[in-house]
């Protein structure tokens, strides 16, 4: 094998790096049972869009279920064409030789269902009256996405995941497959992660949904019919988010104060640099996102809760869970502080299963869990090359 | 394996579930995971260390020991909670040791003796704080705050209530001397104790 020489691969843009999954194709999966949810109500049929890297081995061991966050999808790694500007959200941890090393494990992610990148969700038709289901869609939670991935996993013929892993709401997902499945995972990895909301956090979330709601453009939801989109509404909410996402110290490292005209100009156009950033933010958003879906996914994260039905003891519901826990908390976070991650390893201690605790000093906030910092890499990457594979491994 | 790991690992029973406090590379647990069967969790403050001990498959959970256990783990966790060479570098000795007999049945205690005849020559005749294999660090750059001597460990034992099992001495290359049991305080140069709430 000849190694690609450098000079080229920076002079032509159609290389990608070494270390990429490369170029994949998303693959959507129907399924027609029904899936009762916990609203009450049900979805007839639904689709689900996944993308998988690497290879699933002879005795199907070595798959890992990628969870994603809140404006999340089922694109982790890779590029789709090879004039993509950016990779997959999590490129940084999934690929060959990366800590979700695609050489050992068969990686699966998929967009969850109420998303807006191809499984079924508000922006989906409504198979009832055939129209777009808009605010029609049902209320889902952490649990109901838990058990369509459970029937996605039964379809791609595996038994058991090597790993589920996940940051933030993705952290969520894990938790709950590991409480829900107990059988169907090995290794669980809750990166960023919070056993449940705090007031604090339902509050953010909250004023994140009355700035969608109370947009003009909004019409109660049915937008599409309107042919409209609540634009300033979703771009406040995504604005919002942002400031949550970062830490103070990280917000004054990339922006300080800094002036984007260099001067004060005594008006309410963008004048500091990190305006014109969250700006940016909200409106690059608003083209890649639906606000029903926004919503949705704010209220999957207010409800879940999985200790609630344990006499809200988070260690019985950890009680009958099998796998070992990889925790990971980032100390600027403060969404969802290492406090938060504190809380769930002192349950899993409790309930005495298997748990490692990692705490990085990183300065970025909760954007840390996307952020390739070397510690949280090497910790990570050591845990999951401990995982036994079978075979291949 | 270093001397005082040797004698510990025989004081635990095979099978039971041990807390590490200050495990370092779990070098301490993956012996007696791999020799005596035990269940062991490391606690551990430095990056690399918690890959190594997450290479080597030891759960281990990142916090200062400062920051206290009692909000991690819950009474009567562990059959024993083990600390070594790591007493000398705590804020509050008397209250992670106390934190210790909470979570723990019996803790296992090792810190540098103070009183070793090397260290008060240095004092003595030297006039200056000792520097030794054991205790390299000059006093101004040392993460050993809370040095003592056996006699002060055991004084401690007396006023907290915490009861003494067992109590042993080794020089650093943990050869027996017959100097170590008549003047333990004087020629054991790290103290290795189990104790349990009297």
């Amino acid at each position: 094998m000849t190694l690609p020489k450098r000079s080229d691969e920076s002079a032509m843009p159609e290389t990608l790096p070494a270390d990429s999954v490369g170029l994949v194709t998303p693959q959507t999966l129907s399924f027609d049972e029904p899936l009762s949810l916990d609203c009450g109500r049900a979805l007839p049929r639904y689709e689900l869009i996944i993308e998988t890297y690497g290879q699933l081995n002879a005795d199907r061991s070595n798959a890992v279920l990628i969870c994603h966050a809140l404006s999340g999808d089922h694109h982790a790694a890779g590029y789709h064409r090879m004039s993509d500007r950016k990779p997959g959200w999590w490129d940084s941890a999934i690929g060959p030789g990366k800590a979700v090393d695609t050489e050992r494990f068969f990686v699966v992610c998929l967009n969850n269902l109420g998303g807006c990148k191809g499984s079924t969700g508000p922006t989906s038709l409504n198979p009832e009256n055939g129209r777009v289901y808009g605010p029609d869609f049902p209320i889902i939670t952490v649990r109901d996405w838990v058990k369509a991935q459970e029937r996605l996993m039964r379809r791609l013929g595996i038994d058991q995941w090597a790993a589920v892993i996940g940051g933030s709401l993705g952290g969520m997902q894990v938790m709950q497959w590991a409480i829900d499945f107990p059988d169907n995972l090995r290794h669980a990895v809750v990166i960023a992660a919070a056993p449940k909301l705090s007031a604090q956090n339902i509050a953010f979330n909250e004023v994140a949904r009355q700035a969608i709601l109370s947009d003009p453009d909004f019409h109660d939801g049915r937008y599409h019919e309107h042919e409209v989109v609540p634009r300033r509404g979703l771009m406040l909410a995504r604005m919002l988010g942002h400031i949550t996402y970062l830490s103070d110290d990280a917000m004054r490292a990339k922006f300080g104060r800094e002036l984007r005209a260099g001067k004060i100009n005594f008006g309410f156009d963008v004048e500091f640099q990190v305006e014109s950033y969250l700006r940016y933010q909200g409106t690059s958003f608003v083209d890649r996102f639906d606000a029903n879906t926004y919503l949705l996914m704010t209220k999957a994260l207010d409800y879940f809760d999985p200790a609630a039905e344990f006499d809200h003891d988070l260690s019985r519901a950890f009680e009958k869970t099998r796998a070992g826990f990889l925790v990971v908390s980032f100390s600027s976070d403060w969404r969802f502080s290492p406090e938060r991650s504190r809380e769930i390893v002192k349950a899993l201690m409790d309930a005495r299963r298997t748990v490692t605790y990692v705490d990085v000093d990183a300065h970025h906030g909760h954007d840390a869990f996307l952020v390739p910092i070397p510690y949280y890499m090497n910790a990570f990457a050591a845990y999951m090359r401990r995982i036994d594979t079978g075979g291949a491994g | 394996m270093r001397a005082d790991l040797e004698i510990i690992s025989q004081w635990i029973r095979p099978g039971s579930r041990v807390l590490d406090l200050g495990c370092g590379d779990g070098t301490l647990l993956r012996h007696l995971r791999d020799h005596r069967q035990v269940d062991g969790v490391g606690m551990e403050l430095a990056d690399e260390n918690i890959v190594r001990c997450i290479e080597a498959g030891i759960p281990v959970v990142q916090e200062d020991l400062d920051d206290g256990l009692e909000t991690w783990f819950a009474p009567g966790s562990f059959d024993h909670v083990v600390m070594t060479q790591t007493l000398q570098a705590i804020r509050h000795p008397e209250r992670l040791l106390s934190q210790m007999l909470t979570i723990g049945r019996e803790g296992i205690v090792t810190f540098p003796n103070m009183a070793y005849w090397r260290n008060r020559l240095q004092f003595a005749l030297g006039g200056h704080m000792p520097v030794t294999a054991t205790l390299p660090n000059p006093w101004y750059n040392t993460p050993n705050i809370h040095l003592c001597t056996l006699s002060d460990f055991e004084s401690l034992c007396a006023e907290f209530n915490f009861r003494i099992l067992d109590r042993t001495v080794v020089d650093r290359q943990h050869r027996d001397n017959p100097l170590l049991h008549v003047l333990p305080n004087l020629f054991g140069e790290i103290a290795i104790y189990r104790i349990e709430r009297g």
